[in-house]
């Protein structure tokens, strides 16, 4: 009640007249059946962001405002929501849904503003020449695919030849979008691939385990979000799945996913393109500015999880863009097309994360005007129950850049020529 | 006393039996199309088009098809989700089919095409009823997703599995796609809102609405006095699909733009419009849009009120929406039973002896 008094309190005196300030909105989910992944990376982007107010006083002297909308992962609310928050100067969205995002590409490009897809979205998306105002580094889905495929290549002796993957991805955009990554993968590697879609939200996951059991294919990988994670997983160990042989994709593995199935989800994978933990300097100034102040978001007992970090990693990289807008055009009070120029020519080295107190935490990339997708890397994580924590198994795994680029031109051209999208940066 | 019909003097038949008998009515209706028509489209901006009126005009037209097989001829469906993606999915395939078509046409031909599938799911009406026919039909929502899902044709081969509207245009203004004026599909929309309404209040309370209510009421006893109940449901089911068909091709390329089967025409759609209809009133022109103004607007509105308004947490003010929503659902139903559109009209009928009640 006392929170509740405060929010109100603080909401009546944040509605007066607003200054020049930098506006990210935060389409955000904290109800529904993919809340338990949706509040840990919702209250990491809003807590960067007060860290960078309470701290530096904004960026380059403007105060960030951060308006959050609840989507609950629904489209049709996602609608609402960017309609809403448009008008308000928004520089950048990051809707963290697939769909949403399919949703707001035609949009944003006709509004001309930024939104960054951190490691989902449309992976075509990642050819700037055709969507000018779509960023989705450091690394896509296609990126995933092919990364876990060289993981496997490496355990087999470099050969899959034979071999039976299964996919089990949730039926939607976000699930379908591997499967053509995959498809070429496994002609080229001589593997088998089995399709296992799972309908939203996943809950209702027996037949495609039983499937799996009486097929036993040599390795799971998972494409899945939500109450569909925990699901799998829970599945996989009834149906006493090897679990170092299922690995998912960095959006399946959260602490949030394994924790239920206890002790039996030890081993289980899944692949990350930043660090887990909270061994960080950032972390001090977190507690040192934002926590012991009351001022984190939500509940405050999401700090380390690997879904926060995520949070804190996309809302790092929407400061990084705004701060070199700034730099590139000489203002403070940057518009959305400063913005994207800021988030095209930004550039992830170790010691930018170093002076962030963020010493290792994700891979080096560079954008560029063609280049939206960053540098594809991608480690593998693997879970130890025991110790209740993320074990990082490998480093950033390269992904087949080759392969990647061919398909990622063939989607965009294609996109380009049913929106007549001329081709640009030449 | 302010509403009353004294001196309103019928002098024919057709004065008679017009829609609206009382002149109050007349002028309300007349003044709210005027508003509607000729001043709503100067003022919108893109948020009101995209977050309440587009959902708001699209979901009448599906509560109004609904009503017409659920309220007016009595054969539960829970397949309007299912007949939705249809209307979206031929609209889609006409659209990338026949660009130059204009989109018009595409929207009433997937309306068609719904119509006879709609028909075609509407069979085993002719010989179950009741919960057991809501089970059919739920095989057909679940059959339709699943279909749209698993053949590729149906969204050209998409990658994603989506389907996404291309930019199509109405006499050289642009409808469908990113770049369109807010005015320009708020209109288009309304359009078919009036054309839908029109034509189903002159259907329903003609000779054909007249056996669908036979039927509802006892079909046995209407089979008797002449109604030939395979005319009667089919058409009911063909009539009704039609315009959930247009409400499905209209959600998809005006509103959404890009839609995913599941998501968007999933169980979760045909309970909504189901909801729509019970509280709004079944077998009510008047109930189709009080229920799709409750259902699609309500939400808005609380979470402008709490959210924007009040500076609540947002997750706070989601679950309290469902919980005032929830409420206002079981308040309704208890007040009345028979929905809003007869709320309204027990007050009509309180307010034509106002002052002075008996």
């Amino acid at each position: 009640m006392k929170k509740l008094i405060t929010a109100m309190v603080l909401g009546s005196v944040c509605a007066g007249p607003v200054m020049a300030e930098l506006t990210f909105p935060s389409l955000s989910y904290r109800t529904g059946p993919y809340a338990a992944n949706g509040i840990p990376f919702a209250d990491g982007y809003a807590d960067y962001f007060t860290l960078i107010n309470e701290r530096d006083g904004g960026i380059g002297g403007e105060m960030i405002n951060m308006i959050e909308c609840e989507t609950g992962y629904n489209t049709e609310k996602g609608v609402e929501c960017y309609e809403s928050t448009k008008g308000e100067g928004a520089l950048l969205y990051q809707p963290l849904s697939t769909g949403i995002t399919y949703q707001l590409i035609p949009r944003v490009s006709a509004d001309g503003i930024p939104m960054h897809t951190l490691g989902y979205g449309r992976t075509s998306a990642s050819d700037g020449e055709v969507f000018e105002w779509i960023f989705n580094y450091p690394a896509t889905y296609w990126d995933g695919a092919s990364v876990a495929i060289k993981y496997l290549l490496d355990e087999n002796d470099g050969s899959l030849e034979g071999k039976k993957i299964a996919l089990v991805y949730h039926n939607s955009a976000y699930g379908k979008e591997p499967i053509r990554t995959l498809t070429e993968l496994s002609e080229e590697h001589g593997f088998e691939l089995m399709e296992l879609p799972v309908d939203h939200p996943g809950q209702e996951q027996k037949s495609q385990w039983l499937q799996i059991r009486r097929e036993q294919p040599d390795n799971v990988i998972m494409w899945g979000w939500g109450v569909m994670n925990q699901v799998a997983i829970q599945e996989a160990v009834n149906i006493r799945y090897p679990m170092d042989q299922f690995i998912g994709i960095w959006w399946s593995g959260s602490e949030n996913d394994v924790r239920p199935a206890g002790d039996r989800a030890s081993g289980y994978k899944a692949l990350n393109f930043h660090a887990v933990g909270d061994d960080f300097a950032l972390y001090d100034d977190l507690e040192e500015y934002v926590w012991s102040k009351g001022l984190a978001a939500g509940a405050g007992d999401q700090a380390g999880t690997v879904l926060y970090n995520r949070g804190i990693y996309a809302a790092m990289i929407a400061v990084e863009g705004a701060k070199k807008a700034q730099e590139i055009h000489g203002v403070t009070d940057i518009t959305p097309a400063q913005m994207r120029d800021g988030m095209e020519q930004l550039e992830m080295t170790e010691e930018t994360m170093t002076e962030l107190g963020l010493e290792g935490f994700g891979p080096t990339f560079s954008a560029s005007c063609s280049n939206h997708g960053g540098s594809g890397q991608a480690a593998i994580n693997q879970w130890n129950a025991e110790a209740d924590s993320w074990e990082v198994l490998t480093d950033y795994i390269q992904s087949d850049q080759d392969l990647i680029q061919r398909l990622v031109e063939e989607d965009a051209t294609a996109y380009a020529a049913e929106n007549n999208i001329e081709r640009r940066c030449e | 006393m302010l509403y009353r019909e004294a001196g309103d003097f019928k002098t024919s038949y057709g004065d008679d039996s017009q829609t609206f008998p009382i002149k109050l009515d007349r002028w309300a209706y007349w003044a709210l199309l005027a508003v509607a028509l000729a001043v709503i489209p100067f003022i919108v901006n893109d948020y009101w088009v995209n977050a309440v009126f587009l959902p708001f005009l699209i979901y009448a037209i599906a509560a109004l098809g609904l009503n017409i097989l659920t309220g007016y001829c009595g054969q539960v469906s829970l397949g309007t989700g299912g007949f939705m993606a249809v209307g979206a999915y031929s609209c889609y395939k006409l659209m990338t089919a026949f660009p130059d078509v204009n989109i018009a046409f595409h929207v009433i031909i997937s309306g068609l095409i719904t119509a006879a599938v709609g028909m075609l799911f509407g069979l085993p009406s002719l010989r179950i009823k009741g919960f057991y026919l809501a089970v059919a039909t739920l095989a057909a929502q679940f059959f339709l997703v699943w279909l749209f899902n698993r053949v590729g044709w149906f969204y050209n081969y998409s990658a994603s599995g989506q389907i996404s509207a291309p930019e199509r245009t109405l006499m050289g203004f642009r409808i469908t796609g990113p770049e369109t004026q807010a005015w320009a599909t708020y209109l288009f929309c309304l359009v078919f809102v009036i054309a839908s309404a029109w034509i189903c209040r002159n259907l329903t309370r003609g000779s054909m609405g007249r056996k669908w209510m036979a039927i509802r009421d006892m079909d046995i006893a209407a089979e008797i006095i002449g109604v030939n109940p395979l005319r009667a449901k089919l058409s009911a089911f063909g009539i009704s699909s039609f315009f959930i068909g247009v409400s499905g091709a209209l959600f998809f390329a005006v509103y959404l733009g890009a839609v995913e089967v599941g998501e968007a025409f999933g169980i979760n759609k045909s309970f909504l419009v189901l909801f729509m209809i019970i509280i709004g009133g079944l077998g009510s022109i008047l109930g189709s849009f009080l229920g799709a103004a409750f259902m699609v607007l309500l939400p808005v509105l609380l979470k402008n009120v709490l959210v924007d308004g009040l500076g609540w947490p947002t997750d706070l003010a989601a679950h309290l929406q469902f919980m005032i929503s929830g409420g206002l659902i079981v308040l309704f139903l208890i007040a009345e039973p028979h929905g809003m559109a007869q709320l309204w009209r027990i007050t009509k009928e309180k307010l034509r002896m106002w002052p002075f009640p008996h």
